[in-house]
């Protein structure tokens, strides 16, 4: 089991009012697993998503990753399990306008402690393996988006980590790039990385292997894909 | 993470912002150009001030008379008889005059003397002669001019054996002084020596503007001080703040810890500049953390650690203090050259000065830049992912 979690809550305080953005969640995800999450707006995904990318804490509940409770550690001890055991792949590409595709994708790898030449290597390679080889030197803003969610992906192929979290990845891209981006996720899952996507398309929700509906904070459906 | 990688980091960062890079720096160029300056021009016109003093003559003990009271010709001779330790006494009286050759006139300084002036103040007769004992007890109207007085009366023609009229008497000018110079706005050369008897003959009366003695040598001048002082108290019986007894060294010693403080509070105005430099610093860095709030919430998603980004900040903060620095030092050692070549100021730029304000500056980028890079390490990284 890479990952479990325990009557997982949430509640955001706005004014008078509360709100259970995650309802008491439990559910368990073993390593190599191949998860979407779908759901109306505003049912918690992305704060599950937070959560699980140890991101942002629980209001209460329990989080286990890797046989240890995350709800406990301090903030620079979740830095670290980002760098190495989590893997971000935004909606919203979420890379540094100012530094290249290939400082982007080695970033995670500054902050490991990588030394320069391996790191750069690495980027290299990462960004190859997703077609960017010749696209290395190019700010973000001088990428497509499609190039610029494959910079992303690069830059967790560059950190290797044994968890991938993906917010909508495709939520901002065409129907081509988007099915680019779900042979790359194929591919990592085939080598035995676990994936967990949010996504609203049923298209590319049935590409994976689990589909886990939320509705309202709460888990309404959890079932194995049949192919 | 190495330092060297934070570095490279603040390095790219500032690259792309160079404008206002360098207008957050500017504050600290001026401020460190003024302390530097304001610290040049301070130890120039103290070491000006302690070279002259200096060259006004070793072991000299200058007594001068304090409002409403007076001293004589006949106090020189009696102290001179009482203090072994004093070997030249001169009676020094001054006065202005409007000095007339031919048909030229000149508005300037008398100072009646004896002939041991040139011993006493270290001076030296650059052609002719000073007078003599017999001149100045004979009161004979001889007199020894500067050289300011040389080029103003005479315009510049050898004055030797003309005649001068001063205060409607006619005197022989015998002598020409060698030059002292000028400095801070005071001209030695520009003065007219005569002998103090025919000085208190032109003012009527035996009273002296100060009197000035040369002590034995350097260890007597203090003993000679207290004994001048025991003598001269019993003739005033003791009355308060009726002279004033002061050696050279005391002189050299007071000039010097007033120059100082001038000197201090020139560089702690300018410290002033340099501290609101580093404030310009901390207002730059913090519009910079709240710009760059999202990038601060990528990089730790990605793993970056409070101190990595902590680090990041300080380091730009510093970077832009110390570039900020440097370039002070090169502005301010402009100022003060430029104070120099233009206003004709003794400056004298110290190795302490900029190192000083190198540091200060250092200090300034460090202190300010720390509240701004606390603030960004301690953003909640999903806060920061969603800002904007
Ligand atoms: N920082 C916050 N403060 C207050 N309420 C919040 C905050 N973040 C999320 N919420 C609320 O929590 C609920 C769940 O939000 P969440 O972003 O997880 O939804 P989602 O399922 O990802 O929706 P979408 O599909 O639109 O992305 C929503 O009602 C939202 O308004
Ligand atoms: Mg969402």
């Amino acid at each position: 089991m890479l990952l479990q979690v325990k009557d997982l809550q949430k509640i955001y305080m706005t004014g008078e009012n509360s709100v259970a953005a995650l309802d008491g969640i439990s559910l368990s995800i073993d390593e190599g697993e191949y998860v979407a999450i779908m759901g109306p707006s505003g049912s918690g995904k992305s704060t599950l998503m937070n959560m699980l990318g140890c991101l942002d804490r629980p209001t209460s509940g329990q989080y286990i990753l890797s046989g240890e409770d995350v709800s406990q550690k301090s903030d620079d001890e979740l830095a670290e399990i980002r760098n190495k055991y989590i893997g971000f792949i935004f909606q919203g590409f979420n890379l540094l306008p100012k530094l290249t595709a290939l400082e982007n994708v080695a970033l995670p790898l500054v902050y490991r402690g990588v030394p320069a030449k391996q790191r750069l290597a690495r980027a290299q390679e990462a960004l190859q393996s997703v077609g960017l080889g010749n696209r290395m030197h190019h700010l973000p803003a001088e990428l497509s988006g499609g190039q610029q969610q494959r910079a992303a992906i690069a830059r967790v192929l560059a950190s290797d980590p044994p968890l991938v979290l993906g917010d909508e990845p495709t939520g901002n891209l065409d129907s081509r790039s988007g099915s680019e981006v779900m042979d790359i996720f194929q591919k990592l899952n085939n080598e035995g990385i676990t994936i967990i996507l949010v996504t609203h398309d049923q298209q590319i929700a049935s590409q994976t292997k689990r589909i886990i509906r939320f509705r309202d904070g709460m888990m309404q459906s959890d079932e194995k894909v049949v192919s | 993470m190495g330092f060297w990688e934070i570095f490279k980091m603040a390095l790219a960062a500032m690259r792309g912002n160079k404008l206002r890079s360098l207008l957050t720096a500017l504050g600290i160029i001026f401020g460190v150009g003024a302390v530097i300056a304001m610290i040049s021009i301070g130890q120039g016109a103290s070491k000006d001030v302690s070279d002259r003093i200096s060259s006004m003559g070793s072991n000299m003990i200058i007594v001068s008379p304090m409002r409403g009271t007076r001293l004589t010709t006949e106090d020189v001779d009696t102290l001179l008889e009482r203090v072994p330790s004093v070997t030249n006494g001169m009676p020094y009286v001054r006065f202005s005059v409007t000095s007339k050759w031919s048909n030229e006139t000149y508005d300037t300084t008398v100072n009646g003397v004896n002939q041991d002036y040139t011993t006493i103040m270290s001076a030296n007769i650059a052609t002719g002669r000073l007078f003599t004992k017999e001149e100045v007890e004979n009161r004979e109207r001889v007199a020894v001019v500067g050289g300011t007085v040389v080029e103003e009366l005479f315009n510049g023609k050898s004055p030797l054996g003309e005649k001068i009229m001063l205060k409607g008497q006619s005197f022989t000018v015998i002598g020409v002084l060698e030059s002292k110079g000028s400095s801070m706005g005071n001209d030695s050369d520009d003065v007219i020596l005569i002998p103090v008897s025919v000085a208190q003959r032109i003012t009527g009366s035996t009273v002296v503007s100060s009197i000035y003695f040369k002590a034995a040598g350097a260890d007597t001048a203090a003993l000679a001080v207290a004994h001048i002082t025991a003598i001269l108290n019993q003739k005033f019986n003791n009355r308060e703040n009726t002279f004033r007894v002061t050696s050279q060294d005391e002189l050299l010693e007071t000039i010097s810890s007033t120059t100082k403080t001038f000197t201090i509070m020139l560089g702690a105005i300018a410290g002033i500049s340099l501290v609101v430099g580093g404030i310009g610093i901390m207002n730059i860095m913090l519009v910079s953390v709240t710009e760059r709030t999202r990038e601060i919430g990528i990089r730790k998603s990605l793993g970056a650690k409070r101190k990595h980004i902590m680090w990041q900040f300080i380091i730009e903060s510093i970077f832009l203090s110390v570039s900020g620095g440097l370039l002070g030092i090169a502005f301010g050692i402009g100022v003060s050259r430029a104070v120099t070549v233009l206003a004709g100021w003794a400056t004298s730029i110290s190795v302490g000065a900029i190192m000083l304000s190198f540091l200060f500056a250092l200090a300034v980028g460090l202190f300010f830049g720390v509240y701004p890079a606390y603030k960004a390490a301690n953003l909640d990284p999903i806060v920061a992912l969603r800002h904007e």
